[in-house]
């Protein structure tokens, strides 16, 4: 068989391939995601009562004030930015990240050391996931425990009962696929904006 | 605890319960029996063929098929590095990203093309959604089906059968096995809350200070991340790979992702077993990488779960180490993952390796050092076969018998190029570079971690490479032109030598006259012949290894048990 032959019989199947895979399977795709699942391929954005966006259901977002439940630290502080200032280009890509501090670096105690300090100021009893960055800088959840930790400083500053915050936590808890498989966590912005609506 | 640990024995539970069916199903596709997939696919693959000009008739030699392997990567390596280099004037960037480096878009093409998916750039800030999908995504799907098409080779070969088409294997992994399950798993991921958009990163006002913007990264997420799983692919559509919310959502994705990434290479134990009517033996083999499997699990799920000892004293409780984890997977979920993940060679991540305790790293790094618990997509499989092939020799000369393997004798060509493609290869490719780069670790290293971690993360890169696995200790500040050419060697040596020697061994196995069994036959289908494997496979990978782990995530362990200073 000459080299010639082989070689056009590569670049063939390779540009064949290509058309099948690369084109008509994904195009396929997002066009069935376009119209069977509109809401979840185009990002599940949540929109408010005048139907601006204001999230992602599955995306966290920081917060850090006594009005709101607080999410978990992130390296790239959730992928937000200020427009006027955003020399590094964040608004215009998006970005996920993570610290990448090995268990034996003095960096990450360092960090968590400060973080703590910080959950002390504010009254909230720390937890694992309060003082561990995330995997993505992108979690939208937090652990109930971190939920339950927050509640009197919440309560307090809306002046809310506490079990009517206890409701809103338990309403906007993700639970375990099936009851067996991942682990449950309250998701952020959902339960801040449920506590906006509800606090109006 | 105990509800973690339910959640990892339902996980290889379901691993295990799909293996025979789905390795008899890949049996089916390659023997030429009948599918119930016939009356679609016949006539499609039919057009494919002819537009190809690939004769289906035409049986190839090893030499022909690995040079066909050769051939048609090339073309795919030229095809898809074309598409980055001009992506700043192609269609469907809508973030307007102009070309890479040539040395950043040569690595990433050759990294997918080898089906190892390292990635030295962030998803969302490097390649456009048409390179993602058109370039990436074409190369998830030929790049498991030639692992596929050579394992498959392999099997005929060393069950005596002529090795086949490359072509044809090639385009019946996709039609048959690829395809029709990515096609199913991308509508299931978009029911569960996977992108699949064509529009640009969404930008709304943050809900606590509308002044801060967040900008939501999107894409067509779902369809590219099934096939990042199910081939063992690995390459995150965004940065962060499955811990992203968008890419791996929930438990169920979670769940998803766990068991297509080990399906194929499991399954195709069992598939050696239907060619080589013995499938008693292939659960036999099936035993040794699980067994492995499960002590890995034991070990890194134990250690994420004590945590990180100096961060306990400070919280005043025992808590999971939880950097860089996402609350939904927890300690469980996300140990399990890095196993699964490093196992088969499938290198996507649900949380950051970097930040693993150094018991999760022992284990990361030694399944690339090992290869074959379950393995890449179709090398795994043949690479254990090698070892087994070994173990008959090593046995042979202890019980001064001659060395068969089904039937077939095992002479100085088969022991040469087994030895050479699993001893040599793999070590040369990871541990020179390594030492080359830890030469100059101002100059070239890049390296994020002090002490003993710093020297995990230059092997890890590399074993990752020569290991066709892709994942990374991620702290690595790999984005250099050191880091993409010397990685690519590994990437090269790790993929295609033994993919050649692999070929030319089945090839010198099928040409063999068989010889009949008698009493004096060493038995290869025994519990004690898979004992001699399995302590071959460990004394031969840890033997070469140790050292690289002693001085890593060993004497990290101790350093962290006296105090972090």
């Amino acid at each position: 068989m000459s080299v010639m032959r082989e070689v056009s019989r590569a670049m063939r199947s390779t540009l064949v391939l290509w058309v099948i895979t690369a084109l008509m399977y994904p195009l396929l795709m997002i066009g069935l995601g376009q119209i069977a699942f509109p809401f979840q391929a185009n990002g599940s954005i949540l929109t408010n009562t005048q139907g601006q966006p204001v999230g992602s259901a599955l995306i966290g977002q920081p917060f850090t004030s006594d009005r709101y439940f607080n999410s978990r630290p992130s390296t790239t502080n959730y992928s937000t930015a200020d427009p006027t200032n955003d020399a590094a280009g964040i608004l215009k890509t998006g970005i996920s990240g993570a610290s990448n501090l090995a268990p034996s670096n003095p960096d990450l105690l360092k960090r968590v050391q400060e973080t703590m300090t910080q959950l002390h100021q504010a009254g909230i009893q720390p937890t694992a996931d309060l003082v561990y960055t995330s995997g993505s800088s992108l979690d939208p959840h937090i652990t109930p425990a971190a939920a339950r930790a927050q509640i009197t400083r919440v309560a307090a500053t809306r002046g809310l009962a506490p079990s009517q915050l206890e409701d809103l936590i338990h309403q906007n808890t993700d639970g375990r696929f099936l009851g067996v498989f991942g682990e449950p966590g309250v998701n952020v912005l959902k339960l801040n904006l449920a506590m906006d609506m509800f606090d109006r | 605890m105990l509800q973690g640990w339910m959640q990892i024995v339902l996980t290889l539970l379901i691993v295990v319960v799909i293996t025979p069916f789905f390795g008899r199903y890949i049996a089916r596709v390659f023997m030429g029996q009948r599918t119930w997939l016939d009356p679609v696919l016949n006539p499609v693959e039919r057009t494919i063929f002819s537009l190809s000009g690939v004769r289906t008739r035409e049986a190839m030699t090893g030499w022909q098929y690995a040079r066909a392997v050769l051939y048609s990567n090339l073309a795919m390596l030229v095809l898809i590095d074309l598409i980055f280099m001009i992506q700043g004037v192609l269609p469907l960037n809508p973030t307007g990203l102009t070309a890479p480096s040539w040395d950043l878009a040569l690595h990433t093409a050759i990294s997918f093309v080898t089906n190892t998916n390292q990635q030295h750039y962030a998803g969302e800030t490097t390649y456009s959604y048409f390179s993602q999908f058109a370039a990436l995504g074409f190369v998830m799907f030929t790049s498991a089906a030639t692992g596929i098409a050579v394992a498959i080779a392999f099997i005929r070969g060393l069950t005596g059968r002529p090795l086949g088409n490359l072509y044809v294997d090639l385009i019946q992994s996709i039609t048959r096995i690829l395809l029709p399950i990515s096609v199913v798993g991308a509508i299931g991921f978009m029911a569960a809350g996977m992108p699949e958009t064509l529009a640009g990163p969404a930008l709304v006002p943050t809900l606590e200070n509308p002044v801060i913007q967040q900008a939501i990264a999107r894409g067509p997420v779902a369809h590219f991340e099934i096939i990042k799983e199910l081939g063992e692919n690995g390459g995150g559509f965004f940065a962060i790979n499955s811990a992203h919310p968008f890419e791996n959502p929930n438990g169920f994705t979670n769940l998803i992702q766990l068991v297509t990434l080990l399906a194929i290479p499991t399954a195709m134990i069992i598939t050696y077993g239907i060619f080589a009517h013995n499938l008693k033996q292939a659960w036999l083999v099936y035993s040794i990488p699980l067994a492995i499997l499960i002590g890995f699990i034991v070990i890194t799920a134990i250690g994420e779960y004590q945590g990180n000892p100096a961060v306990n004293a400070l919280l005043g409780n025992s808590a999971p180490n939880l950097e860089g984890k996402e609350v939904r997977f927890g300690w469980a979920q996300s140990a399990l993952f890095a196993v699964f993940t490093t196992a088969s060679m499938c290198g996507a991540v649900n949380s950051l390796h970097d930040s693993f305790m150094p018991s999760g790293g022992f284990v990361t790094l030694s399944n690339l050092f090992l290869q074959i618990v379950f393995g890449g997509q179709g090398t795994g499989t043949a690479f254990l076969f090698a070892y087994l092939i070994l173990a008959v020799f090593v046995t042979g000369l202890m019980v001064g018998r001659t060395p068969e393997f089904l039937g077939r004798k095992i002479e100085q060509r088969e022991v040469v190029l087994a030895s050479f493609l699993i001893l040599l290869v793999h070590p040369i490719a990871i541990l020179i570079p390594s030492a080359i780069t830890l030469v100059f670790p101002e100059q070239l290293a890049g390296i994020s971690n002090p002490g003993f971690h710093g020297l995990s993360q230059v092997i890890y890169e590399y074993a990752s490479a020569a290991a066709n696995n892709g994942s990374g200790f991620e702290g690595l500040g790999d984005g250099t032109l050191w880091w993409n050419l010397s990685t690519s060697f590994s990437l090269l040596a790790g993929r295609y030598i033994p993919i050649v020697a692999l070929l030319l061994l089945a090839d010198s196995m099928s040409r063999k006259q068989p010889v009949p069994a008698t009493a004096g036959t060493l038995r290869t289908d025994t519990g004690l012949f898979t004992g001699v494997t399995a302590g071959v496979i460990l004394i031969l990978g840890a033997l070469t290894f140790f050292p690289a782990l002693a001085l890593g995530p060993v004497a990290e362990a101790f350093q962290i048990i006296k105090g972090i200073g």
